[in-house]
């Protein structure tokens, strides 16, 4: 076996060496090529494509906490707090929700409608400030905490955020008269959801259909490319490099002269604005805002993404999230849902993917800890780690 | 709070100051802030009073703490059932120094196999007093001997071969498990909560101080705790396996020289903590009446909180955090609402964490020396 992945690591090596220097270039152009053609294969409402957006809506949101957990190694086991503050700001600033005011800016909604009535971008810009705000106060608290102190506090954060979603009916912004016509504003929908949120609209392009899935596929395929090339930047910044020293040893990192608290409050700041700009879109595009989607669940699935992928690595990111979220939306679903049927099992694979996806983490954890698109620098810590663990056993401590 | 949390990065004259305003706040704080709650309702009953009742259509309207005082004693009991799941956390964090987020769901699936178990050979309500207590005495062995197994299995699989990985790793593979565990609950009960025969009438009243009620639930959660606690108190001071447990939560490498069996000891540890969570699985049955797949996360989370307050790695922290958990959780659903008690204890952990984050007793970790 290693034998074989010797050879095959040879190989890929020679190859590499024959190409010419502008290949990631080309290789990139083509992708994206591939990517904004890719709709025109399938029909307008096909499943495939439906599927493919919520992939690159989650792409997003794994990019947005691969900055917190895998660059800068702060564990955010609440992030589906910006998820819910993201899908929000959507339900909040393009909807009719809050009926008593009256604000419309380049929206597709009519104008006399109530509500307020924000363009898709402004929104969208919006909840990636929001997000960015909630996330520092987030982060607050956590840094003088080790990891998995940090863990548990993130959880709770995002436990609360999901409280107030739900019981946020009875936060009342203002008074009514009891009518149904006027009930008075309150802060969510809580389960019922927040309905029917504005469509996307865009001066020149025109308004969004619901029934055509190829304008949400570009839209979302934007945003993912902007944060994309976000990400490559940041990482190869000094920020960047700011948060792997952090990671890898916070003593030796601010005696070298690194802010501790403002790198990391940038990077919890940071992914928790990817977090946000994917909410809002999510929220738009399931036209809906439901307090019930906003479960801690959500946070694993998105963690296991960058797990399964490899933590740091911005690829294994994109990859992993790609196969979970295809994995989820699209076969076991779609495909295999009747799997267990055929062998006269009494269930169907939809009631197991909280299981699927716990024992995931755990064979990705247990056999190949870092991940299958490993970053270079994780996996020479993750070995050297154990050989110098290993190292200090045969040698006294101090 | 953001001042102190900023600390870390400050200039060296600050930090002397700076420590102790933190020490005092970290000291004081959390007390204050644990303390706010119950003296504000029993101000509010005894001042405002409350509505005891309605008599011709009209309210009456006390002012005493009984209904305190009956909030109090259903909190101390709820917290026994924390405390159970808490010393769970605090012993494995105490020698692996991981929170395993399984745990909850062990109990959960205590709590859902004693259930099965009392169901299988047939104690319910035709059932006499001496067949119940024996019955019930063996679901608890069972529910232990379950919980206990598992949690070491749980060990061996997931935790065991990650020993010398980054910290990080045994904490996934812990939520992953914790995953597939609430899986099977679902696939065993459902998706909605479960209603289980209330084999105990637990809300018969035993007998009552000045009007403050005690029943037979919480007589239970006392009667299964409290002899629980101590067994294990005498165990880890003085039986020879708990004293290698102690010896190895301080120093691993240390004890493995004097002979110790590391890994053996390690399990041990997941098996006492299992047991105790089994334990926890049958009170908690019991004491609600109705168990669902969710509760082992909800009850983690609490458990979890309750062994930070009293300091982790700390048996007795573990037991007086969870009391107070109790307490707080109690008065939040009696004052504020059960939907709002979640957010009420996480909001709690948060404000530990930042006041004060070795717990009120002290945390027992090689962390903390």
């Amino acid at each position: 076996m290693s034998e074989l992945i010797a050879q095959l690591t040879e190989w890929r090596d020679a190859v590499l060496e024959r190409l010419p220097p502008w290949w990631p270039r080309a290789l990139a152009a083509i992708l994206i090529a591939i990517g904004i053609l890719l709709p025109f294969a399938f029909g307008e409402t096909s499943g495939f494509i439906d599927a493919t957006i919520k992939a690159l809506a989650f792409v997003v949101m794994a990019l947005g906490l691969n900055i917190v957990v895998g660059f800068a190694g702060l564990l955010d086991l609440g992030y589906v707090a910006f998820y819910a503050l993201g899908a929000y700001s959507m339900g909040w600033f393009a909807s009719g929700f809050f009926y008593k005011a009256h604000v419309h800016i380049l929206s597709s909604a009519l104008s006399t409608v109530p509500g307020i009535h924000f363009n898709f971008l402004l929104v969208l810009l919006s909840a990636a400030l929001i997000c960015a705000v909630f996330g520092a106060i987030i982060g607050l608290p956590t840094l003088r905490l080790r990891g998995d102190y940090i863990a548990i506090v993130t959880l709770a954060f995002g436990e609360i955020i999901g409280t107030i979603a739900v019981n946020g009916t009875d936060i009342h912004l203002t008074g009514g008269n009891g009518t149904p016509s006027d009930p008075g504003m309150t802060l969510t929908a809580g389960n019922l959801g927040i309905p029917a949120l504005d469509l996307p609209y865009f001066p020149g392009i025109g308004k969004f259909q619901l029934l055509n899935l190829r304008a949400w596929y570009w839209l979302i395929f934007a945003i993912l490319l902007l944060v994309l090339f976000v990400n490559i930047r940041l990482r190869d910044s000094r920020l960047g490099r700011a948060w792997v020293a952090l990671r890898e040893d916070e003593v030796a990192a601010v005696s070298m002269g690194i802010p501790a608290v403002r790198t990391k409050l940038l990077a919890y700041s940071i992914g928790a604005t990817f977090g946000g700009m994917s909410g809002a879109f999510l929220g738009a595009y399931y036209t809906t805002v439901n307090a019930s989607q906003f479960a801690f669940s959500f946070s694993i699935f998105v963690l296991a993404m960058i797990i399964v992928g490899g933590l740091g690595s911005i690829w294994g990111a994109v990859l992993g999230a790609l196969l979970l979220s295809y994995i989820n939306f699209y076969f076991i679903p779609d495909v295999f849902n009747s799997l267990p049927g055929t062998f006269g099992l009494n269930f169907s694979l939809t009631d197991l993917s909280f299981g699927i996806f716990g024992f995931l983490l755990v064979l990705v954890m247990v056999l190949r800890p870092q991940g299958l698109f490993p970053e270079r620098r994780r996996k020479l810590e993750l070995t050297q780690e154990i050989e110098r663990d290993q190292a200090m056993l045969q040698e006294p401590t101090t | 709070m953001e001042a102190r949390s900023l600390t870390a990065s400050t200039p060296a004259g600050w930090t002397g100051t700076l420590a102790r305003v933190r020490e005092t706040a970290g000291g004081w704080g959390l007390i204050v802030a644990l303390l706010i709650l119950p003296v504000y309702f029993a101000v509010k009953d005894l001042t405002k009073g409350y509505q005891a009742g309605v008599m011709a259509g009209h309210p009456i309207i006390v002012h005493n703490l009984t209904q305190f005082g009956e909030t109090l004693v259903q909190g101390l009991s709820n917290g026994m059932i924390w405390a159970l799941i808490a010393i769970g956390y605090t012993l494995v964090y105490g020698i692996i120094e991981l929170i395993n987020f399984a745990h909850g769901d062990v109990f959960m699936i205590g709590s859902f196999a004693t259930v099965g178990f009392w169901g299988t050979i047939g104690l319910g309500f035709a059932t006499g007093t001496l067949g119940l207590v024996f019955g019930l005495f063996l679901t608890l062995i069972v529910g232990m001997a379950v919980c206990g197994s598992l949690n070491v299995l749980i060990e061996r699989v997931g935790y065991r071969p990650l020993r010398n990985a980054p910290k990080l790793a045994p904490l996934i593979t812990a939520v992953g498990f914790s995953f597939i565990l609430q899986n099977v609950g679902l696939l065993w009960l459902g998706g909605s909560p479960v209603g289980v025969n209330d084999l105990l009438r637990q809300g018969a009243v035993v007998f009552s101080i000045s009007g403050v009620d005690v029943h037979r639930a919480d007589v239970l959660a006392f009667g299964v705790t409290i002899p629980l606690v101590i067994a294990l108190t005498w165990f880890l001071a003085s039986a020879r396996a708990g004293r290698a447990m102690r010896a190895t939560a301080q120093d691993p490498e240390a004890a493995r020289l004097m002979g110790i069996n590391v890994d053996r000891t390690i399990s041990l540890t997941f098996l006492l903590g299992g047991m105790l969570a089994g334990a926890a699985g049958l009170v908690y049955a019991l004491y609600q009446t109705t168990i669902w797949y969710f509760q082992g996360f909800e009850a983690g989370l609490i458990a979890f909180t309750a062994a930070v307050m009293g300091g982790i790695g700390n048996v007795r922290g573990a037991v007086l955090g969870g009391l107070i958990i109790g307490i707080i959780q109690q008065f939040s659903d009696a004052r504020f609402g059960p939907e709002w008690t979640g957010a009420v204890v996480f909001a709690y952990l948060i404000l530990i964490m930042v006041l004060r984050p070795h717990g009120l007793i002290g945390e027992e970790t090689r962390e903390a020396g």
